[in-house]
């Protein structure tokens, strides 16, 4: 049909069949690609645009049924150029964090403003209930929304203050436009679409027919591809070691969704065709589900190499625990168990892929192109160089867009047709094929003596690793160092397993198997407190690590430990929220209060592997500076962090500075966006690429430090005492590639050492420390929990900016009470942002953030991490004040009303009905 | 792709219906996430453009609520404090954009066993008007949702109304909805409930409860227990488990069936204690 309607004020034609979803309409006719598809469900809200002035959602209304009427979207609310007056509240208050979700914020906030001007918090909440963020944990968006009216923002840090300054986030204001390119949002006009097509069964053998009468009957299919057109290796794994996982599967499947054939062509013709019309013959396995299956004995190996399923053991043992648990005045142990957690980043993986002579060029989502390069070179058989990563904005990984998705698929379609291909995965195929959360079954023990000095510490935990390696190495690394918690604790034996079924690969998300192993640790320390009779706070207060001391793996800690400052923060609140719970149960009311607690320290970067991380820095004849950074923005903000630290390490106005990101032929490998590390790795680098830059300056000048440097155009002047200097840059010859005739580079690579077989060793340069404090109420006839508050307490070593730092809290803290109340991925079941719940925005309580800043002498002006951090005590905490307010104890998550009710009932807690 | 429809008239609508079996297409919450990912190949009517469908009408001894009335239409309407469950419901259909694209019949069409807007219109023992070029019939809701996505509507019929009776005496209603998370949320357990009441006492109770079997359903015995009490505090201590029998619940993601007929017969209980406090 001939479609017209006003978009934005203006006329828009478009020739379209009247089925068509309208979000497809604005985003693939008109090319207004700021509304976004995160589920075409009407789950996620991501494509809410306003139909007639209402809030609809733009992927459940048909093209006929928006005839005629009135659109407005994301691109039409800075029509003028300038932001209008919410989005530049969102600027200023980091409502956006990867932004993916940010349009359909705002037009639903803009439905609500245009009715109501001035709307309580309340109504905030309702206005904008339909739309899901998973970076920014909602409050950051809510006090956005409550305080438009507000006049402009800080001005822009003078020179030698953006550190520590609340800058907003620089690439901010495309993600406020629409402008922002994510990786759904661009291709080329004559991309050829890849559909994967995926395995229903959990565990299987196929066989392929023969595709000719496919190919008759479908003139528009180009190519169908199975495992024998990969060119290089089929298999691709993080770890040397591990590379055990096809990009499509060779005759034998080993989870629901994953891939065996690919099928390229146009875009109706690949959507057309049916799964059931393919040559596949299929013959069902039984699955191995679950840990304890697959270790039963004669359970079916996953891998040939692998017979007994059990990919790789972390261990740690230092002193002797068996010993000291005999010896010791109190023991408490249990036993916990973990489901899958979806990372449910609200963008699916997309992309394209383009074969330029001998060179492939991937533009995608991703958290770590250099290792995606590497991978794709042996996929294709090619070399690394031929291969170029351009990251897209990524609309949110926390873990999920570290392995490779679709990236093998569309490389080697492009590489064989030498024609463009794109993909775009569906909602329910990103969450089938891509990584979970490891699933955790934990024993542990914890010893005391008397006074409550923690004596040992057993810990055994398994975690389902899915069918493929992934990042189960990592994990099982990981736990064991962290095992102990952030205490003295002289006796520990850790032991992590990763352990292969026929279950969705399990990978890397925020904290590598940390959180799961807070659950049990500090939900233990809990009970060990109780039976001494000693405050929970006290109790980790009176044994937590400080500068000077040993870990578990006999590291002797420098002087950025915060533990103890974080404790002492929380105290206040500690107390004043026991004691108003203690109030609100005076009567005998059917919602209980309670108030529980948590710590936790985090590694930073990898675990003794070397992790490096180089920043070039240019400069160009005119003076203009160029931060080239190979790390990936997520969303959490690493451009405006690294911009940051540039400006303040080269003493250069942050206005001025320029970013070119990702692109792996022009930046330098920076490593992944992951283990919370890239601002106190790539910090580190960005200070000594500048420190690199300046020598070179200076050394033109003749001078040497210290000495001010003035930049913003050429000349560059020299100041030292009463010498003042010129350097004139365009005497200088440029570099063809960047056309900087001055560049400066560092690299940092933590000092960490290997651990040995016992565990021992310093496998991190730098620790970040936190605890948090979790208020609830909890129904006893329901069985349901509320979160009323949370009150944390992080040592980010420097808080470089602060409003990006509590973002990063405020959404760790939103997953990490998803984990403990709701989140469950079950293949086949939950593959949907409907039967797969997380937190909406009437769920993400108040969160008051406590910075300390011990800062790290290794880290850029003392910085650690935080990205992982903010989500490890979350659910501990809350688990602890679900116990605080009924005393029954959970050890199964999510505590979900049915779990918590059952839980009650068998306590003999809750007989009422009302 | 398929054939797709959009008539303004609703004989011609029907005629079409007569011709072929076709997919009706409302606001589209159901039927788009029906389809992610697959080719939208439905020959369609689409009914959005029938103007005599939508809208809230008093039509004397009942209201008649048009088949297209979105959840944001009864949100706004001015009713009655009797259709209070109903307006609660519609709150929580999803979120704002679900509710203003959302219609009353297209919840009763899909026949979810979980459907908010069942029960309620169920305790106002509402009626469905079903058209076809042959003329129109009406049916009891509790005979019209017949399973489990199950429903009599013949494949040449349209939902063109929801009848709504006006209770005998003074009547108050409520609703209540049990989810894991605060919005958008498929109902674990939802029930609601209307209570007439003349000179303090329980001229006739009407009860529903939905996601507890493969359709939503009155608790008869209940209701005949209510009947002829105080209407005043404490009222929700009336529920037994007996009375919740007759429900067939299973054991999902969302809980078991254990936890569904126990958080029933909470929140059936809570709801009697709130309308009992509520002024009628
Ligand atoms: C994110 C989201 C959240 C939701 N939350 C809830 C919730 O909390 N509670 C709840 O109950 N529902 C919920 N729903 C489901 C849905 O919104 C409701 O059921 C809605 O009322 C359906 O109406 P519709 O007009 O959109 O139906 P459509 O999708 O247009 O149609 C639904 C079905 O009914 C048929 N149909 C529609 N109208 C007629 C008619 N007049 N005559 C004959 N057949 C007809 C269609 O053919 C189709 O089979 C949710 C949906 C989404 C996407
Ligand atoms: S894309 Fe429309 S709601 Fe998710
Ligand atoms: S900022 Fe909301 S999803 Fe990323």
């Amino acid at each position: 049909m001939r479609l017209a309607l006003t978009v934005n004020g203006r006329v828009r034609m478009a020739e379209t069949a009247p089925a068509r979803r309208l979000a497809d309409v604005l985003r693939e006719e008109l090319g207004l690609t700021g509304t976004k598809i995160g589920c075409n469900a009407g789950d996620c809200g991501a494509c809410t645009v306003l139909l007639d002035g209402a809030q609809i959602c733009a992927c459940l209304v048909s093209a006929a049924q928006a005839d005629g009427r009135s659109v407005v979207t994301v691109e039409g609310l800075a029509e003028t150029g300038a932001l209008g007056a919410l989005q530049s509240a969102f600027l200023r208050h980091g409502a956006a964090q990867c932004g993916i979700c940010t349009p359909g914020m705002l037009m639903a906030a803009s439905d609500l403003l245009a009715r109501e001007p001035h709307p309580g918090e309340k109504a905030v909440l309702d206005a904008l209930s339909g739309v899901l963020c998973r970076c920014t944990g909602y409050r950051k968006i809510v006090a956005a929304v409550l305080d438009v009216a507000d006049a402009d923002g800080a001005p822009a840090p003078a020179v030698g203050t953006a550190v520590g300054a609340r800058v907003p986030k620089i690439d901010g204001a495309a993600k406020l436009t629409g402008s922002e390119r994510f990786a759904a949002d661009a291709a080329p006009a004559d991309a050829l679409f890849l559909r994967a097509v995926r395995s229903p069964y959990a565990r299987a053998r196929f066989t392929l027919g023969s595709f000719a009468a496919l190919h008759a009957r479908y003139p528009g299919l180009a190519r169908v591809l199975t495992a024998a057109d990969i060119p290089g290796s089929n298999r691709f794994g993080i770890y040397p070691t591990g590379k055990d996982q096809p990009a499509l599967a060779e005759g034998e499947v080993r989870f629901r969704g994953e891939a065996v054939l690919a099928l390229v062509g146009d875009a109706a013709t690949v959507e057309a065709i049916a799964d059931e019309a393919l040559p596949v013959a299929w013959e069902e396995l039984p699955p191995v589900t679950g840990i304890a299956a697959a270790l039963a004995p004669g359970a079916p190996a996953l891998h040939a190499e692998k017979p007994d399923n059990l990919l790789v053991t972390g261990r740690l043992v230092r002193g002797d625990v068996e010993a000291a648990i005999a010896g010791a005045a109190a023991v408490v142990q249990g036993a916990y168990r973990t489901t899958f957690v979806e990372h449910a980043y609200i963008e699916p993986e997309a992309g394209y892929a383009r074969r330029i002579g001998d060179r492939i060029e991937i533009f995608a989502c991703t958290q770590t192109p250099y290792m995606d390069r590497d991978e794709l070179a042996l996929i294709l058989g090619i070399r690394p160089d031929q291969v170029r990563i351009l990251p897209s904005a990524v609309g949110g990984g926390f873990g999920g867009k570290l392995d490779l998705s679709l990236q093998p698929l569309i490389a080697v379609a492009a590489w064989l047709l030498r024609r463009p291909v794109r993909c775009v995965y569906t909602r329910p195929e990103s969450m089938a094929s891509t990584t979970k959360r490891h699933p955790a079954s934990i024993r542990a023990r914890i010893a005391a003596d008397a006074e409550g000095r923690l004596l040992a510490v057993d810990f055994h935990a398994d975690f389902n690793t899915g069918a493929y390696a992934s990042w189960g190495p990592t994990v099982a690394s990981r736990v064991p160092v962290h095992a102990s918690g952030p205490y003295i604790v002289p006796n520990v034996r850790a032991i992590a397993r990763a352990i292969y079924t026929n279950e969705t690969p399990a990978g890397a998300f925020r904290g590598f198997g940390v959180p799961q192993t807070a659950v049990a640790t500090e939900t233990l320390l809990d009970e060990l407190a109780e039976k001494l009779g000693i405050d929970a706070l006290e109790l980790r207060l009176n044994n937590a690590l400080r500068p000077g001391l040993a870990t578990a793996t006999g590291q002797v800690l420098g002087a950025s430990v915060g533990l103890v400052p974080c404790l002492k923060a929380l105290k206040p609140r500690w107390r004043s929220a026991r004691a108003e719970a203690a109030r609100l149960n005076r009567g005998d009311g059917v919602v209980r209060h309670g108030v529980g607690f948590a710590a936790m320290w985090y590694g930073i970067g990898n675990t003794s592997i070397s992790n490096p991380s180089t920043m070039r820095i240019g400069l160009d004849r005119e003076g203009a500076l160029t931060l080239y950074s190979g790390a990936v923005d997520i969303g959490q903000g690493a451009n405006t962090i690294l911009m940051q630290i540039c400006a303040d390490a080269l003493g250069a106005p942050l206005a001025g500075l320029r970013l070119v990101a990702g692109d792996t032929d022009r930046t330098a490998d920076a490593g992944k966006s992951s283990a919370s590390r890239q601002t106190f790795i790539s910090g580190a680098a960005v200070t000594r690429a500048a420190a690199d830059l300046r020598r070179q300056i200076l050394a033109l000048a003749g001078l040497g430090e210290p000495a001010e440097i003035r930049f913003g155009g050429n000349p560059v002047t020299v100041r030292q005492g009463g010498d003042l200097r010129w350097v004139d840059l365009a005497a200088l010859p440029a570099s063809n590639e960047t056309g900087d005739v001055l560049a400066g580079s560092g690299t940092f690579d933590p000092p960490t050492t290997p651990l040995d077989e016992d565990g021992q060793g310093a496998p991190y340069a730098s620790y970040a420390f936190a605890a948090q404090l979790a208020e609830v109420a909890v129904d006893l006839g329901l069985g349901t929990v509320k979160v009323r508050r949370v009150t944390a307490a992080h040592d980010v070593g420097r808080a470089i900016n602060p409003t990006q730092v509590e973002g990063q809290i405020h959404g760790g803290v939103a997953q990490g009470l998803g984990m403990a109340l709701m989140e469950e991925y079950v293949p086949a079941r939950t593959e949907n942002l409907h039967d797969y719940l997380i937190p909406t925005i009437g769920d993400v309580p108040e969160i008051e953030c406590l910075l300390v800043e011990a800062a790290d002498p290794l880290g850029p002006y003392g910085a650690k991490g935080i990205g992982e951090p903010a989500l490890v005590p979350t659910a501990p905490a809350i688990l602890n004040a679900i116990y605080h307010a009924t005393g029954v104890r959970l050890r199964q998550l999510p505590a979900t009303p049915d779990r918590v009710r059952t839980a009650l009932l068998a306590a003999g807690k809750g007989e009422c009905h009302g | 792709m398929g054939l797709y429809l959009r008539p303004t008239d609703l004989a011609e609508a029907l005629a079409a219906l007569a011709e072929s079996p076709m997919t009706v297409l409302a606001g589209g919450t159901d039927f788009y996430p029906a389809r992610v990912g697959r080719a939208l190949d439905d020959d369609i009517l689409d009914i959005t453009a029938l103007a005599s469908l939508s809208g809230i009408a008093d039509a004397g001894d009942h209201f008649r609520i048009g088949a297209t009335t979105r959840w944001s239409d009864i949100i706004a309407a001015e009713l009655p404090n009797w259709f209070d469950g109903l307006k609660l419901a519609a709150r929580e259909v999803g979120g704002v954009q679900i509710q203003n694209a959302g219609t009353i019949a297209g919840n009763l069409c899909n026949a979810s066993p979980a459907a908010d807007g069942v029960p309620p219109l169920l305790a106002l023992d509402a009626a469905v008007e079903l058209a076809s070029r042959g003329g129109k019939r009406v049916l009891p809701l509790a005979s019209f949702i017949t399973g489990n996505h199950r429903t009599a509507r013949a494949p040449q019929e349209l939902l063109t109304a929801v009848l709504v009776p006006k209770p005998r005496c003074k009547a108050r209603a409520g609703f209540a909805k049990l989810g894991a998370r605060k919005y958008l949320v498929i109902s674990i357990v939802v029930a609601a409930a209307v209570l007439e009441v003349a000179e303090g006492r329980i001229a006739a109770a009407r009860i529903a409860v939905g996601a507890c079997s493969p359709v939503a359903q009155r608790l008869r015995d209940l209701e005949g227990t209510l009947r002829g009490r105080r209407c005043a505090p404490g009222l929700g201590r009336t529920v037994e488990a007996v009375h919740l029998a007759g429900l067939a619940p299973i054991d999902d993601i969302r809980g078991t069936a254990v936890y569904r007929s126990d958080a029933a017969r909470t929140l059936i209980a809570r709801l009697l204690d709130d309308l009992a406090g509520a002024a009628a």
